[in-house]
């Protein structure tokens, strides 16, 4: 039995090359526009493909990075969180906040142990990532504008803690993580790497990952093999909160400062990564792979735009033409698989 | 009426196939300006093959169309339209968030010179004509926020108002109370006094008795029968539907069959006047170890919804359910599946991942109970072999993305995911629909082969042949309620559509 599976398995690849490469475009486009890119920057700039400037583009990736981890998590299960960056904002400021300020500083603040101060920013975003769950699965209200609410609400905690102030100090674990480096590997890519390895492995080696991919795949399916849907739709929502608020403590500590609005672009970085990287915006397809090829992408994208002359007005613009080129590959993938299938 | 009518339309040798099958054969069809011809036959006879042709949505076939007369050839329904004929479908299509007014005038509403519309004509208008049909309702209430019943006679009300000489109401009654059917009959009286020709398609035969004037049997693409309402009762007209002949080459049930006494083991699960909106009546059953209950009735008649609340993914508005005498109320479905109840819906699209391969198809139910934390794929493969072998599923390759496999085989694979650790309880919705002779004689083996094991399985379907190839007890459900039960004595055909 199990060798005329292989045969007929064979068999079938052989028959169908051009329908497999259909059905790997999400993977291979990004995959190619990554390619193209280095390769345009390399030939465009000397500067642009050393070892130096390589260790740039991972370093300017990272808080992205830990931020699309969870993200990926929501987007496979076809759910959206817009408060990603808000919620990356209001932790890396509530660290801060717990946290002893130079006396210059003017913020009433509550200085606390580190180990307390981390653990209790970690509270606050897995609460707000809560807040988001009950919302989406008890309530009921679409993950768009749930968590278009909670960016709201986010930001609102945000400026009540630091009243327009800037808080420079965090606890000194966090310090190290953000800013510091061992080896000569800046330890802010290590975090971001652990990070996204874990994703991987959660998403494709365990049974929670696997309810992730099938909830994403066809919802209606799930709730009918009796999977609890609305308790994995909650957890993604909580984990992406979670990898958020690491990402804004990281981040603070890497920028050396906590403010408000500091976050603002890392809601379209995180979601564009993911997206660009082939995680179909319908579900159940992509995963952290494509992230990380979404992420070099973004991350070669910005870095090289800096290495050739170039008006940097106009980069912002040609960051929205390459996003919008990605989601038409993306919408255009899952068109081509859904053919590849029949 | 003594007076002699000429018809307003009329088909002569109507034949229509698709894909080699035929449809219709050769049918002949007249009616009479100021009638209401009731039209009955089983699902798949032809009725609604040949309503659509009157229609003007089925364009090719061959015979004669003639209206008032004259040879006619309809390119679209908007032809037919323009000639005066409307056709109200089985399926509510109203817009629920506009006004009932608007929804009365849906695409054509009265309009001033600057091309905006007169709201207060068309309320006006509105109200004065649904008055006429007895709807006493305010034009500008959100159409979402009546009762269902009444939304249909808005939309029936609807199409009666655009003006149609012919008008073809597909099963309009199932979803109205018996005061609103009332009703329905008669503004279709008053109609017909206005000399609106009006046919009717139902699975009710008491209520096309009670308002045609004549009755049209289909079986089988034929019109085995046209007889006056008057002459003819719901038995023999029952009888002219299913046929005696062995036309059919398949088991066709008109033969009596004799239910085994009731089982005495174990009642798996208890439910108790389940209740549900206008869905559902005080439903009450048991369902035993080691025995096959069927629930039969017609399309709508609360069978999905019952099966919903069974599986925990509808809330009931009363009652409550137990089982093996525990009492339960699921939160999801997870929480129906723990307690030991499955569930295989009507919609295969509905139950399996169409992009994952087949082994994570059948090991989607189970995981929980092969894997804590890390997924075992070796072991997944290995579970999902064993049903393929076991139920012959094809092709047998467990990492083919389940798209790629036959709907019979897919169906399976819908079984399959419940079979490894078998539930105490299993709903099966329409196990057979759509599948081919043998595809469907596997599906009872294996239904069979369960029950052999012991588990309660509960079959619900629309299909008399599905229930009575099954079951060991037999359910009838009647919009909503359970009318009647068959057990320890003979049950066929004609007896179920006779109970439905």
């Amino acid at each position: 039995m199990a060798s005329s599976e292989t045969a007929f398995a064979e068999a079938h690849r052989a028959r169908g090359l051009a329908p497999f490469l259909r059905s790997q475009m999400r993977n291979i486009a990004p995959f190619l526009t990554l390619i193209f890119l280095s390769a345009f920057f390399a030939f465009a700039s000397p500067s642009f493909a050393t070892l130096d400037n390589l260790g740039n583009i991972l370093t300017q990736v990272s808080v992205t990075g830990i931020i699309a981890v969870g993200l990926t998590f929501v987007i496979l299960c076809a759910e959206i969180d817009l408060s990603i960056a808000s919620i990356a904002n209001v932790t890396g400021i509530a660290v801060a906040y717990f946290t002893l300020q130079e006396s210059y500083v003017n913020i009433a603040n509550i200085p606390l142990p580190g180990a307390v101060a981390i653990i209790l920013s970690i509270l606050l975003c897995a609460l707000l990532g809560l807040v988001n769950a009950l919302g989406l699965t008890v309530i009921g209200i679409p993950s768009f504008i749930m968590t278009l609410a909670m960016m709201q609400i986010a930001a609102g905690i945000s400026a009540l803690l630091v009243r327009g102030q800037i808080a420079y100090k965090v606890p000194g674990l966090i310090t190290t993580l953000g800013s510091g480096s061992i080896g000569g590997i800046p330890w802010i890519v290590i975090v971001a790497a652990i990070m996204l390895l874990g994703g991987h492995l959660v998403l494709t080696y365990t049974r929670f990952g696997r309810y992730v991919y099938m909830v994403g795949g066809n919802r209606e399916a799930a709730e009918y093999s009796g999977l609890n849907v609305k308790l994995i739709l909650g957890a993604v929502m909580v984990i992406s909160a979670v990898c958020s608020g690491i990402g804004g403590m990281l981040g603070v500590a890497h920028f050396g400062s906590a403010q408000q609005n500091e976050f603002d672009t890392y809601l379209l970085d995180s979601i564009a990564a993911v997206v660009v990287g082939g995680t179909s915006l319908f579900g159940g397809r992509g995963g952290i792979g494509n992230t990380i090829v979404g992420l070099f992408v973004l991350g070669v994208l910005n870095n090289g735009l800096d290495h050739v002359n170039i008006d940097s007005f106009l980069k912002i613009l040609i960051r929205g033409l390459i996003l919008l080129a990605a989601l038409i590959i993306n919408v255009y993938a899952q068109r081509l698989r859904e053919k590849a299938a029949e | 009426m003594p007076e002699v009518r000429s018809p307003i339309l009329e088909l002569q040798g109507i034949t229509k196939s698709f894909g080699g099958v035929e449809a219709l054969r050769g049918v002949d069809f007249a009616l009479l300006p100021g009638e209401i011809h009731g039209l009955v036959g089983e699902n798949g006879a032809g009725k609604s093959t040949l309503m659509k042709i009157i229609a003007g949505v089925h364009t090719e076939f061959s015979g004669r169309f003639l209206i008032d007369g004259k040879e006619t050839h309809f390119r679209s329904a908007r032809d037919a339209h323009a000639a005066g004929i409307a056709m109200v479908h089985q399926e509510l299509s109203v817009a629920p968030d506009l006004t009932v007014a608007e929804n009365v005038f849906l695409g054509n509403q009265p309009t001033n010179r600057l091309g905006l519309v007169q709201w207060r004509r068309m309320a006006r208008e509105a109200g004065e004509q649904l008055a006429r049909f007895g709807i006493d309702v305010d034009p500008m209430t959100r159409l979402g926020d009546l009762p269902i019943g009444l939304q249909q006679l808005i939309e029936i009300a609807r199409v009666l108002f655009s003006g149609a000489r012919i008008v073809i109401l597909d099963e309009p009654t199932s979803a109205l109370s018996p005061p609103e059917v009332e009703r329905l009959f008669a503004t279709l009286r008053r109609l017909r006094e206005e000399g609106t020709a009006i046919v009717f398609i139902s699975h009710f035969i008491e209520d096309i008795l009670l308002v045609s004037d004549t009755v049209t049997v289909f079986r089988n693409g034929r019109k085995v029968a046209e007889t006056a309402s008057a002459a003819t009762s719901k038995g023999a007209l029952i009888e002219a539907m299913i046929g005696r002949g062995g036309e059919a080459l398949e088991h066709s049930y008109t033969d009596d069959l004799m239910l085994p006494q009731p089982s005495d083991s174990t009642v798996v699960l208890k439910a108790d006047q389940l209740s549900l909106a206008r869905s559902l009546k005080d439903v009450s059953f048991e369902a035993r170890a080691g025995e096959v209950l069927g629930i039969y009735g017609f399309m709508g008649c609360g069978q999905q919804e019952l099966s919903r609340i069974l599986f925990g993914k509808l809330k009931p508005d009363a009652g409550t359910l137990a089982v093996e005498g525990t009492p339960k109320t699921f939160a999801s479905t997870a929480a129906a599946r723990r307690a030991g109840v499955a569930l295989v819906p009507e919609s295969r699209r509905d139950m399996l991942f169409h992009q994952e391969a087949v082994y994570k198809n059948i090991s989607i139910s189970i995981l929980d109970r092969i894997s804590s934390l890390l997924l075992k794929p070796t072991q997944e493969r290995d579970i999902a072999r064993r049903q393929v072998e076991q139920l012959q599923i094809r092709p047998p390759v467990v990492g083919l993305d389940l798209g790629m496999l036959s709907g019979g085989n897919q169906q399976k694979v819908a079984l399959a995911k419940w079979l490894t650790y078998p539930p105490k309880l299993l709903v099966l919705c329409e196990p057979t629909r759509g599948m081919d002779v043998g595809a469907k004689n596997d599906v009872i083996n294996i239904v069979r082969d369960l029950r052999a094991r012991g588990l309660a399985i509960i079959v619900l379907s629309t299909e008399p042949e599905t229930v009575l190839s099954l079951a060991d007890r037999i359910l009838v459900l009647k919009r909503g309620a359970l009318v009647r039960e068959f057990s320890n004595e003979p049950v066929s055909k004609d007896r179920l559509l006779e109970a439905a």
